[in-house]
């Protein structure tokens, strides 16, 4: 039976990658990376937080042009987006609690499944976003619009373009991340790294979160009218 | 968690987005905010707790969790509040 070495790594009785010798246990290792992980998704709030906040006093400024610009929006692509990424999160989730429990090849599929959904969803994307383009519904690039608020809706689209922009780019790098995560369940024998796919899944579950709040704001402004 | 509550949180997140989309479709005045607010927020607490673990996470992370959504809080709140009440006070020549 192999020990613990004095680096602490690579114990047959570690179920992760290696007990790290500033941690008393494998369990305070877990709690402070997924404390880490928590604080990063806190300036995130605040990266996202701050563009919301811009949203909010424009929105309250320019009530009725908010919601002549949330009209350019495609409600059934954005509601497609975000059963999409529910979708994702319960791949995500199925996926963390797979690697617990080390099912190696369930974790590849779930985490497989899961970046899957997300290109889904940067390709419905991608497909709103030509849609705008090609109705020159861009602000500042080739902008046309039947109506006087021309500029407050473009005002609006600056927004719509700003938050769901910075929230593809977020998506691409979980994407990433995940990818780089299945490549390592895939060459490893052992127990899946159940610990960085659990930290991995707090930052995509942040993203989805985060495209919860922007579907209502960007899409149903006043939608009843 | 088994996975089984996994599978019902999955089902009352995409009937919240049915919800919210319906609801948006209703005219009830200022209580569309509200509703839409709302109900963004409780998708988004069953995402943290359940999905993102925080049920089973120790609290002190709980607390950084909830500090982030408080100092959003501070950022819209403040801000809000001085945009809305300009005009408010008879002052000459301004706010």
């Amino acid at each position: 039976m192999r020990t613990r070495t004095a680096k602490g790594g690579q114990s047959v009785l570690d179920a992760t990658a290696g007990l790290a010798h500033q941690f008393d246990d494998v369990e305070q290792q877990h709690d402070a990376a997924t404390l880490g992980m928590w604080i990063f998704l806190v300036t995130e709030v605040m990266f996202f937080g701050g563009l919301l906040a811009g949203y909010a006093v424009y929105r309250a400024i320019y009530p009725l042009a908010f919601a002549n610009g949330s009209r350019l929006c495609e409600v059934t692509l954005g509601a497609t987006n975000t059963a999409v990424l529910i979708g994702s999160s319960l791949t995500m989730a199925l996926a963390v609690s797979a690697a617990e429990r080390g099912r190696r090849r369930l974790v590849l599929a779930l985490l497989v499944c899961t970046m899957a959904l997300g290109a889904v969803f940067l390709g419905i994307k991608f497909l709103e976003y030509s849609h705008k383009f090609a109705e020159h519904f861009v602000p500042g690039y080739d902008f046309v619009y039947a109506g006087a608020d021309g500029r407050e809706v473009q005002l609006f689209l600056c927004f719509y373009f700003g938050l769901t922009a910075l929230h593809a780019l977020h998506m691409m790098i979980g994407i990433v991340v995940l990818g780089v995560l299945a490549t390592l369940v895939w060459r490893r024998r052992s127990a899946p790294h159940s610990n960085r796919i659990e930290v991995a899944g707090l930052y995509w579950h942040f993203v989805d979160i985060v495209w919860i709040f922007l579907f209502p704001l960007l899409y149903l402004v006043d939608l009843h009218r | 968690m088994s996975a089984r509550w996994y599978y019902v949180v999955f089902g009352a997140l995409l009937a919240l987005t049915i919800v919210t989309t319906e609801v948006a479709r209703v005219d009830l005045g200022y209580f569309n905010v509200v509703a839409a607010i709302g109900i963004a927020v409780l998708k988004a607490l069953l995402v943290a707790l359940f999905f993102m673990h925080l049920v089973r996470t120790p609290h002190r992370t709980m607390i950084v969790a909830g500090a982030g959504v408080f100092w959003l809080a501070i950022l819209i709140v403040l801000t809000l509040g001085d945009v809305l009440t300009r005009g408010w006070l008879a002052v000459p020549g301004g706010w």
